[in-house]
């Protein structure tokens, strides 16, 4: 059987219906608002709020997998936890492999971006759409594909090392040495994060008007002079933006390490988010969220320094 | 134009053509060695083109011999879904937000700000705990749930609902339209613009999500792309990577086609994502 119906009939038939029973299912301003902020609501509630709140009681429990299906019976445990995650040399290792992270990655690719960002604002109009897409192409690039990827170009003998040889070096075992894997990972992380810090940076740019520039080279200043003391000064909100974005980022760094070295050699590429996904795969539960915590309170000082420190001056 | 000018202008290029090379340059090893026999890269690891660029064994082994073709599948209905319900819960709540008085408001602002700041490593372990109690352990439902209405989204929405005058949301109510009839046929319609950022961010964001699927993701029917990939890369022995580079292939291009279209949008989307 088919349903036969014209176009112009439907149309005809069901405007001043549709609209007829729309006004009469709906309820007032208010009840239609939360009615429309519902999804997000329980979604919300489900997702974020509520895990939020088990997040900082459970840390205080000895919670285990067995656990699982009965998280009422745990027993409570208050701040034992954070004495055993925070005494623990492995958490400690992925901590310090964090801070190395945050360290050299946050300047370094911030520095590439603002670079870069300049070469794109110094007026090469036509290619600069061209530029801006290819050095992007790698933030929306999938992880695992690139891991995989970089994985293959830092084996022993793969395209890297071999093309090292052809110049008659002699490449080391990327990523079966510790602090080359660690450099590995920080390339991978860069390569990854530069194309953020180059769009916003390129926005702030933009929004510096033209005759702030020509003023200042009327005066006779050099290109980087201008830069330090101009430019660098009204990007300060800019600046303080990209700062808190790639500072959250590295602190959190977890894909890259665990793609491309699985935290290896020896837990030296390690990353606490990555100490607790591994905690967490262990059945340990309360020691994941206890590091978890320990993560989400590190982020959080740094980003109330930065902040502050930063903070554009009135 | 003075000389300095031109000689600036050319190392500028420079500069820029050589990182441009850099970033394209793991693409390109993709791409050459998803076109690599096995027999190729045993024999000489290190080079980098193929001996053809016609042998597609890597992507007919992919797609008939291995799970790889379910994981497509499964990364699909999670992307559809997640984009499809973002698009209208995030519209939603992003009218309510910017042009419904209600009380609880500013509150509820702030939930969104607070679900947009949160790092997920902080949310996952608890969110697996619910999605126990729920049922959800290995199914694309519980891999969906937490992405259904991403702060982002409803965050983009409201920002882009309070340029639209609201002279024309009172000319429909004093023409007699019901509160959705003003939502569906009056709002939605003017906010094309914003539906394709968000669009755009959410399939990006279902698409290449990784920690949450692995977690919730556990026997072989459920993985998606990136979690079946990343754990055959973990499991194969050192020197398989003419399939795994085809199988990287297949999770970079539909987003690397979109951004050849739609970059406006992707740039316009992190530009904003920067503003929150």
């Amino acid at each position: 059987m088919t349903l036969e119906t014209t176009p112009a009939g439907v149309a005809a038939m069901s405007r001043p219906l549709r609209w007829g029973i729309l006004r009469r299912w709906t309820p007032g301003p208010t009840g239609v608002a939360w009615l429309f902020v519902m999804p997000f609501l329980v979604i919300f509630a489900v997702f974020t709020a509520v895990p939020a709140v088990m997040a900082v009681t459970l840390t205080m429990t000895d919670i285990g997998v067995a656990d699982l299906r009965d998280p009422l019976g745990v027993n409570f445990v208050f701040l034992d936890n954070f004495q055993a995650v925070l005494t623990a040399p492995a958490f400690l290792r992925s901590a310090l492999n964090t801070v190395v992270y945050v360290g050299i990655g946050v300047p370094v690719t911030m520095a590439i971006g603002f670079l870069l960002a300049l070469a794109l604002d110094s007026g090469i109009r036509r290619a600069r759409p061209v530029f801006r897409a290819v050095i992007y192409l790698p933030v929306i690039a999938n992880i695992v594909a690139a891991a995989i990827v970089w994985q293959y170009a830092f084996t022993l003998n793969g395209p890297i090392n071999s093309f090292l040889a052809d110049l008659g070096i002699a490449g080391p075992n990327w990523l079966g040495t510790p602090t080359t894997a660690m450099i590995v990972v920080l390339l991978l992380t860069i390569w990854r994060t530069t194309g953020t810090c180059m769009v916003l940076f390129l926005a702030g740019l933009q929004a510096v008007p033209e005759e702030v520039h020509e003023a200042a080279s009327l005066d006779g200043a050099g290109y980087w002079r201008r830069v330090f003391q101009m430019t660098l000064p009204l990007l300060r909100p800019t600046t303080l933006l990209v700062t808190v974005l790639m500072s959250v980022m590295f602190l959190n760094i977890f894909e890259e390490p665990f793609l491309l070295t699985e935290g290896g050699p020896l837990g030296s590429t390690k990353s606490v988010a990555q100490w607790v996904y591994e905690q967490f795969g262990f059945g340990n539960i309360a020691n994941a969220m206890t590091g978890s915590i320990v993560l989400l309170l590190g982020v959080l000082i740094v980003c109330v320094v930065q902040l502050r420190v930063l903070r554009p001056k009135q | 134009m003075n000389r300095l000018h031109v000689v600036r202008a050319s190392g500028l290029y420079l500069a820029l053509c050589l990182v441009s090379a850099l970033m394209l340059l793991p693409f390109a090893w993709v791409v050459f060695g998803s076109f690599k026999t096995q027999g190729e890269f045993t024999a000489n690891p290190g080079g980098w083109l193929p001996e053809s660029f016609a042998n597609l064994q890597n992507f007919v082994v992919l797609f008939t011999e291995e799970a790889f073709g379910g994981f497509l599948v499964n990364s699909i209905i999670v992307s559809a879904v997640t984009v499809l319900a973002n698009v209208l819960f995030c519209s939603m709540a992003g009218y309510a937000l910017a042009k419904l008085p209600f009380r609880g408001r500013g509150l509820l602002m702030g939930c969104v700000l607070v679900a947009m700041t949160v790092p997920y490593v902080a949310l996952f372990v608890p969110q697996f705990l619910i999605t126990v109690q729920l049922g959800l352990v290995n199914t694309l439902a519980g891999i969906i749930a937490p992405m259904l209405v991403m702060p982002l989204g409803v965050f983009i929405m409201r920002q882009f609902a309070l340029s639209i005058p609201d002279e024309l949301l009172e000319a429909a109510r004093i023409d007699g339209a019901g509160e959705f009839g003003i939502f569906f046929r009056i709002f939605l319609p003017l906010l094309g613009p914003a539906i394709a950022t968000v669009s755009i961010f959410t399939f990006l964001a279902s698409w290449n999500f990784f920690l949450w699927p692995l977690v919730v993701a556990q026997t072989e029917d459920v993985f998606t792309l990136p979690v079946g990939l990343a754990i055959a890369s973990q499991q194969a022995n050192t020197t398989a990577y003419g399939l795994l580079l085809a199988g990287a292939i297949v999770v970079l291009l539909p987003v690397l086609i979109l951004f050849l279209f739609l970059q406006r949008y992707f740039i316009q989307g992190i530009a904003t994502a920067g503003l929150k």
